[in-house]
């Protein structure tokens, strides 16, 4: 490889202010592209690798950017996340990023679904992640393929992966109501959880309809247009189903 | 030694008027956390619970009672109480609570008309007095005005200057009325009028012994208008609550004789942190008493009014009294001045509930103790009621003992003035520029006549070239009509007992100001790196634009965008300096619109940009909304890179973000937030406005809002209850200021 300054990615955009996709104040990159097509996806127009508004960025017109806020990350402990899409999609992007971070001394986070195999590029990404946050969509076989349309499997083997490098996870989990709500599967959820010694914290996503718009947008089939948003109560009911196996849940 | 002395560490404060000194010898810096505060006592529950039935009928009648024939002096009325049995401090600003008084020396015509719009009628012998008798600051100001001074000012590219009204942004340094009493005071003003008895009698001499004459003359006004409430205040305040109700009574006999824009109470609360430590080691006042007495101070500030007309409401809407107090920031010696009162005076949003004024301003160094930031943090995302302001910044500028005159003008307490000035509205000066000196709207020739630019797409080249020659003329004729209106002002309107707790020798600043920074850097980048045409009325006039492509925009941190905004400031400023001053003032300006943003707005036509024809500006020196696209980090950084250096009154930045924006639980929330701050102040940037909202909340107001009387937000350099905006103003607070992001 030469300079992974040159190296460039597909990008949907960036956000200076993230605060919830890792710790501190967080220069988020959305990367462009992503197999799964979840049916509660609020950003469906990350799909296509090269949809509308996709921009070519190189790893160092990024980080010229990303070191604008240095000051932020500092003070707030916050860093770099790298989301998506799914950002295992572009991985020789994803690591001259995230390895360029790390030559910078910042926190890096990657946000994905796990996809994709666990082989030596992963491997390396993995190596300059600091934080991933893993998404589950659910831990019943059946409904995770029915949301995503992909199988469980690989998911599942990137999470052992994690666990055995001793790679700092935050899990994430979208509740659906009648989709993905299954009281049995939260709790099997759970379980399957505390035996990922590296989980740090559990998040528990309320399921919303602000991407709905977008789905239209793109005349693309969305399922989920009578889904209610789950109350309150519901979303903290659940979190204290997590809570009671002892993990820390947002 | 003075009796009120005993106990306090001896320095140069007792040979002369030092209250810096005083502070930095006797202060006790806290670096621990909120856990001491106490409550509110139930007296201060019972009387703030009464005034706030008061504000009640005074929001439903829009004044809850005015003076209509005595004009307002330092002794014109006696003393007025609330429920002087519950009231640990006293002193209110007429007879009875909230009650108005007419101060018809800054002009009389706002006296008439501001009583007319609330349905009462001025006194007709003092009406004739004051047109047949004495003349007022606005009949001076118009003898002298030039035809094209009035056509700028008709026009709207110079707006709101004070030629009307009393100019305010003066602070008085009212806390050496608590430390050294009047009758040392006086002494003080006799002794500097006597080391000018040799010196030669001209013009500037006169007129500085004749200022110092006024100065002793309000001293023994003040002295005697507290002996109304059977206070001596001629010897320094011997305790805590003494030291408050001095240092109030210099406020309260401040904002009796002029009701000046805003009028600023300076930096006491760690001023006063010395005499409650004392009182406290000695066993005199116990915690909760302390807080009782910070309540009770606060409540008065709270009550603060001032007689307005509708125009003035509708460029500062919510009533604005700009009573500023600077909390908190960094000794030069590297100890923080955070004290125990400082949090107690932020505790008051708690113990009385949120509130627009006092104006609360925490400076902000990245030294402060952790435990303070936090605190901070917290009640910013509680109450959406404190701006901050850089403190490492203003401290190489202006010392350790500045305080702030309405929303970001820094001044050194008892040391410094400004001659306010209001602000000229860049975005129309580009226009000007395009259509040859012609205004957009009325076609009329404000400017001077030159060669308007024809070709149907606009070169950046030779609009700069041209907007260069519009910043000349206009920074001369804005100088020039400030030069006319504070000759007037000290002429007609002198503020004898604010300068009166000033030096002899003070540093005066002419403080111009900048509207619409943001409309005019996005329109110079859309020329450059967009097409815009131009399309023009039958007459030629240039009166909408036509945008082919896209261009940077200002918000988004791009370098070379930011330096075309740091351009334009300097440029500005520049141009400002060359000229000549009244009373040597040295010239600033500020980029700052307070809530004048939407009427700017509307006397300006369609800009380049995109923006249309009387859209609002975007408020201070905030990116037009929406065309920040990388989110609210990126748009702060752009803002910290305007250079305060040629902007020293002031760069105002006005930050609302959703809580779920901030992170998902209170210690995220109050890390981010803190570290948002930590990160833009380190990054130079000058000032900020930090609101916490959900928007559905500000919908709820709008339609329900005696649910929130209390409801606080910040716009550009200040806070009002957000009820009491127009409901234009409401909404533009709502679609223009906010970060959210899914």
């Amino acid at each position: 490889m030469n300079n992974i300054n040159d190296v460039v990615g597909k990008i949907h955009s960036v956000e200076t202010c993230g605060t919830v996709d890792g710790p501190g104040i967080r220069y988020v990159v959305f990367t462009q592209g992503c197999p799964l097509r979840c049916m509660y996806c609020h950003n469906p127009d990350t799909w296509d690798a090269n949809g509308k508004g996709s921009l070519t960025k190189s790893v160092g017109e990024l980080m010229s950017d990303i070191l604008k806020y240095k000051s932020y990350f500092k003070f707030s402990g916050g860093g770099v996340t790298l989301t998506g899409g799914e950002p295992l999609m572009q991985r020789e992007f994803a690591l001259a990023l995230l390895s360029a971070c790390k030559g910078e001394g910042l926190h890096t986070a990657l946000d994905t679904s796990g996809f994709g195999d666990i082989d030596d590029l992963t491997k390396k990404v993995l190596s300059r992640t600091d934080l991933v946050l893993l998404d589950i969509k659910s831990i019943n076989a059946d409904t995770f393929k029915k949301v995503s349309g992909f199988p469980i499997d690989k998911t599942l083997a990137f999470a052992e992966y994690l666990r055995e490098a001793g790679i700092t996870a935050w899990a994430r989990f979208v509740l659906v109501p009648g989709l993905t709500d299954n009281e049995e599967d939260l709790h099997a959820l759970a379980s399957y959880l505390t035996t990922l010694t590296n989980v740090e914290k559990v998040g528990i996503l309320p399921f919303h309809q602000m991407g709905a718009y977008k789905w239209q947008e793109l005349k693309l089939n969305y399922q989920l247009k009578d889904t209610p948003t789950p109350s309150e109560t519901e979303t903290e009911r659940v979190r204290d189903l997590f809570r009671s196996y002892g993990f820390i849940v947002r | 030694m003075q009796q009120g002395w005993i106990g306090f560490k001896t320095g140069n404060w007792e040979r002369e008027i030092d209250v810096r000194d005083f502070i930095q010898q006797n202060y006790t810096p806290y670096t621990g956390d909120e856990s001491f505060l106490e409550g509110p006592t139930a007296s201060t529950t019972e009387l703030w619970q009464h005034i706030l039935e008061l504000y009640k009928l005074e929001n439903q009648q829009g004044v809850l009672d005015v003076e209509t024939k005595m004009p307002s002096t330092i002794t014109a009325y006696g003393p007025g109480y609330i429920k002087k049995e519950l009231e640990q401090i006293v002193g209110l600003q007429t007879d009875k609570p909230l009650k108005r008084a007419i101060m018809p020396f800054g002009g009389l015509n706002v006296v008439r008309s501001a009583l007319k719009s609330y349905g009462y009628e001025l006194d007709k012998d003092t009406e004739k007095v004051f047109n047949e008798y004495r003349k007022t600051h606005n009949d001076g100001v118009f003898d002298v005005y030039t035809e094209e001074m009035l056509r700028a000012r008709r026009s709207g590219i110079i707006t709101g200057l004070p030629d009307a009204y009393g100019r305010g942004r003066i602070i008085g340094d009212y806390r050496r009325v608590a430390l050294y009493g009047t009758d040392m005071l006086i002494e003080q003003k006799q002794h500097e009028k006597k080391e000018l008895d040799y010196s030669e009698m001209n013009e500037s001499t006169i007129r500085l012994r004749e200022n110092i004459s006024e100065n002793i003359r309000s001293l023994k006004e003040l002295a005697q208008m507290a002996s109304f409430y059977g206070f001596d205040i001629s010897v320094p305040a011997k305790n805590a609550k003494e030291a408050i109700q001095w240092t109030y009574f210099g406020f309260l006999a401040a904002i009796k004789q002029q009701d000046g824009a805003a009028m600023s109470l300076g930096r006491v609360s760690t001023f006063l942190d010395v005499y409650i430590e004392r009182d406290i080691k000695s066993g005199t006042l116990s915690e909760s008493q302390a807080q009782e007495l910070v309540d009770h101070f606060v409540m008065k500030l709270r009550m603060v009014r001032f007689l307005r007309t509708q125009e003035y409401n509708n460029l500062f809407s919510g009533d604005p009294t700009w009573v500023t107090e600077v909390i908190g920031g960094m000794s030069e010696d590297g100890r923080t001045l955070v004290s125990k009162t400082s949090y107690r005076v932020l505790h008051t949003l708690y113990n009385l509930g949120p509130a627009p004024e006092p104006n609360l301003t925490v400076l902000w160094s990245v030294n402060l103790p952790q435990n303070f930031k936090n605190y901070c943090a917290k009640a910013s995302i509680d109450t959406s009621s404190i701006q901050y302001e850089n403190d490492d910044l203003m401290r190489g500028f202006w010392g350790d003992d500045y305080g702030i005159a309405c929303c970001v003008s820094a001044m050194r307490l008892g040391k410094q003035m400004q001659f306010f000035g209001a602000r000229a509205n860049m975005a129309k000066a580009l226009l000007y520029a395009i259509n040859g000196g012609k205004d957009e709207k009325s076609g009329e020739q404000v400017g001077p006549e030159f060669a308007p630019i024809t070709s149907e797409y606009l070169d950046y080249d030779e609009v700069s070239r041209k907007f260069d020659q519009v910043l000349e003329w206009l920074a001369g004729l804005y100088i020039s009509t400030l030069n006319v209106i504070h000759y007037m002002h000290d002429k007609y309107n002198f503020e004898s007992l604010q300068l009166a707790l000033h030096d002899k020798d003070i540093l005066r600043t002419q403080a111009t100001g900048i509207a619409g920074l943001s409309v005019v850097v996005d329109s110079l980048s859309a020329i450059k790196h967009a097409r815009v045409k131009v399309i023009r009325n039958d007459s030629g006039l240039a009166v909408d634009y036509e945008i082919e492509g896209e261009y940077p925009a200002f918000g988004n941190n791009d370098t070379e965008i930011n330096k075309i905004a740091s351009n334009v400031v300097k440029n500005f400023m520049t141009r400002l300096k060359k000229h000549s001053t009244y009373r040597e003032a040295v010239p600033t300006t500020s980029i700052l619109t307070i809530t004048s943003n939407v009427v700017y707005g509307k006397k300006t036509g369609a800009t380049p940009d995109g923006r249309k024809d009387g859209e609002p500006f975007a408020p201070g020196a905030n990116p037009m909304h929406g065309r920040d696209k990388k989110g609210a980090i990126a748009s702060l950084a752009s803002v910290s890179k305007l250079p305060y250096a040629y902007a020293l009154d002031g760069i105002s930045y006005t930050f609302s973000i959703i809580p779920t924006a901030l992170g998902k639980t209170l210690p995220d929330r109050v890390n981010n937030l803190a570290g948002i701050m930590d990160g833009y102040f380190a990054e130079q940037g000058h000032h900020i406005n930090v609101n916490v909202f959900d928007r559905e909340t500000l919908f709820d107001a709008m339609e329900k809002p005696e649910l929130y009387p209390q409801l606080t937000i910040r716009v550009s350099g200040y806070a009002v209850n957000f009820v009491k905006l127009t409901r234009e103003q409401q909404l533009d607070v709502i679609h223009r200021t906010f970060h959210e992001r899914v």
